[in-house]
């Protein structure tokens, strides 16, 4: 059973590198994957998405995703320029940046599970910058279980990062998947468990 | 990487890093390049391998793409082991190096990241550039997913370097998708590909050598006395090379398959055709969408096959008409346009293809994907709607084209 992933940022935040990071995890649990960026002339800031699809077998389609079952956005004010939730799938899970209280979040209907993490101030403590990649694969890890802390550690610690740059990377991870709070959605309303 | 000499392993890695692999695992003496939109983290790649010592070759950065292709002409003439990749503008920039190499017979490999053609001003993916240079004397190869990148890069080193092929080979794999596309991939370990490639062979038909002298590219042509005979000596050998790659290649790829495991299909491959009544053709990395299509009609007991092309120049005739003797229509998806036929380049070649023999069937033509555009499930099933249609008689006069509404 495929599971489609869509994850949204901005120029510059590693929306693409984590895309990256998290096939090369999902490969290390035997797992099949691919992540397609989609990004062109667009420079620091401007919105960035990548499609993931993970398998137990190989993935022959290279297209983009439509009908995500999760949702990872990197960024808390993305989605004032872009639809991030635009055509999820029926018990879709959200995990996402951001500091405002869930009950004054607009959240689509159909989804039925949310992770939620402040990721811009642990990334700011962390890197004195608002790079939030390495915060939300952690979060995603939380919030679907769908990678283990273990392997993303051990993607990271396979990719350019090294040294200070690593060591602070893989604090961010932990600290995603420490400090997100996981919320079930429920069907008939707007209101959380 | 160095640890693991005699084992394959897994890496996850996207078109471009795999091409570079690729790179790295057949040891060219000289690479030259400069970047362009969707090659750059290609070349950025090279230059990390050879700063990291993992690739031992002369990395030339050229000023600019025609600077690029001299240069490796010159290296190739010195005996050199060559490669390097380009784009779009970039291909266009190196056109006046690019059209002298074939004849020169020099066996250089070349990766294009396919792109659209400006203008409109795009940088997305499209393979309008590798079509525009498809009648230049390069041997031009599409790949379908990342594995195959990799795959072949190594693969046409052994083409081109081939005595009885002995031309440039360009392995294209396609922007966005493929260049930037993540998917895990069996990273063979070098000493096999070593083993696979043997000895490289100095290219002494052409060689720049004091110990040597010789004329290299002498005045050929005109009126004079043997000045015809001369060129068309050049140009038939040069063409007959350019058919032996079918061949050898396909040899090749055997040989591949068996030390790798891989066997990928050398010229088309066929896809689900035993008993289908119709096929749909496709080039590069729509390809997978396309199988899965293909399976989801069957699904649904529609009689659907595929035919993928791998080599595209030159043109598998014989191949394609053999896939075609098993159905009673077929439908091409071009990522590009042909401005002299109305048609995708592709779908041209097939008619031509079939022309040259007796088979007759209907075609349908379908224009998707350019300028990054996706070819999707869904566009797929209109593909096999439409040739389904034309099985049936119903054949459009005109192409498809698939994102017109996107």
């Amino acid at each position: 059973m495929t599971t489609e992933i869509r994850l949204h940022g901005r120029g510059g935040q590693g929306t693409v590198m984590a895309a990256g990071i998290l096939a090369q995890a999902l490969a290390e649990e035997g797992k099949w994957a691919i992540a397609i960026p989609t990004f062109g002339f667009e420079r620091r800031g401007a919105p960035v998405s990548a499609f993931l699809r993970v398998d137990d077998k190989p993935i022959r389609s290279l297209t983009n995703i439509y009908h995500p079952d999760v949702i990872v956005c990197i960024d808390p004010t993305v989605s004032r320029a872009v639809d991030i939730f635009a055509g999820i799938a029926e018990g879709a899970t959200l995990v996402l940046a951001g500091r405002k209280p869930p009950g004054e979040m607009t959240l689509p209907l159909s989804a039925r599970r949310l992770g939620l993490v402040d990721a811009v101030a642990i990334a700011m403590e962390l890197f004195k910058r608002p790079i939030t990649n390495s915060v939300m694969l952690g979060a995603l890890a939380r919030t679907t279980g769908i990678v283990s802390l273990a392997a993303l550690r051990r993607a990271m610690e396979d990719s350019h990062f090294r040294d200070a740059g690593l060591a602070q990377n893989l604090a961010a991870i932990e600290r995603g998947y420490d400090e997100t709070q996981v919320l079930a959605l429920k069907e008939s309303c707007h209101a959380y468990a | 990487m160095n640890q693991h000499v005699n084992s394959s392993r897994m890496i996850v890695c996207d078109g471009n890093e795999a091409a570079a692999r690729a790179v790295v695992l057949a040891r060219p003496d000289v690479v030259s390049v400069f970047p362009i939109t969707p090659q750059s983290s290609l070349v950025e790649s090279l230059a990390q391998f050879v700063a990291d010592g993992a690739l031992g070759a002369e990395l030339i950065n050229a000023e600019g793409e025609h600077s690029v292709l001299s240069a490796l002409q010159g290296a190739c003439l010195a005996g050199a082991r060559t490669y390097t990749a380009t784009s779009g503008p970039g291909l266009a920039f190196m056109f006046e190096p690019y059209v002298r190499t074939p004849g020169l017979r020099l066996p250089m490999v070349v990766s294009l990241v396919t792109r659209d053609m400006l203008s409109p001003q795009c940088v997305w993916g499209g393979q309008q550039d590798a079509m525009t240079v498809r009648e230049c004397g390069w041997i031009q190869i599409y790949c379908e997913d990342v594995q195959e990148v990799l795959d072949t890069v190594v693969m046409a080193f052994k083409l081109a370097e081939h005595k009885d092929v002995l031309l440039p080979v360009n392995v294209c794999h396609d922007g966005n998708y493929l260049s930037y596309g993540v998917s895990r991939v069996e990273l063979p370990a070098a000493e096999l590909v070593d083993q696979f490639l043997g000895q490289p062979e100095v290219n002494w038909h052409i060689a720049l050598d004091p110990e040597r002298p010789m004329s290299v590219d002498p005045l050929t042509g005109g009126t004079g006395p043997g000045g015809a005979a001369s060129f068309v000596g050049y140009r038939k050998s040069q063409v007959r090379g350019m058919a032996a790659a079918l061949e050898v290649f396909s040899d090749i790829h055997a040989e591949w398959g068996e030390r790798f495991g891989r066997h990928w299909a050398p010229l088309v491959e066929e896809y689900r055709l035993e008993d289908a009544d119709i096929a749909i053709i496709t080039i590069g990395s729509m390809t997978g969408a396309g199988k899965d299509a293909v399976d989801a009609a069957r699904d649904c007991g529609q009689k659907v096959g595929l035919i993928k092309v791998k080599t595209y120049r030159p043109f598998p005739r014989e191949a394609m008409i053999a896939a075609l003797g098993k159905v009673k229509a077929a439908g091409i998806v071009d990522r590009s346009v042909s401005f002299a036929w109305d048609c995708g380049p592709l779908h041209q070649d097939v008619m031509t293809a079939l022309f040259a023999s007796p088979l007759r069937l209907p075609l349908v033509g379908f224009i998707g994907g350019l300028a990054g555009a996706d070819i999707t499930a869904t566009h797929f099933e209109r593909v096999i709607a439409e040739t389904t249609r034309a099985a049936g008689g119903n054949v459009p006069s005109s192409p498809v084209w698939l994102n017109e509404h996107d």
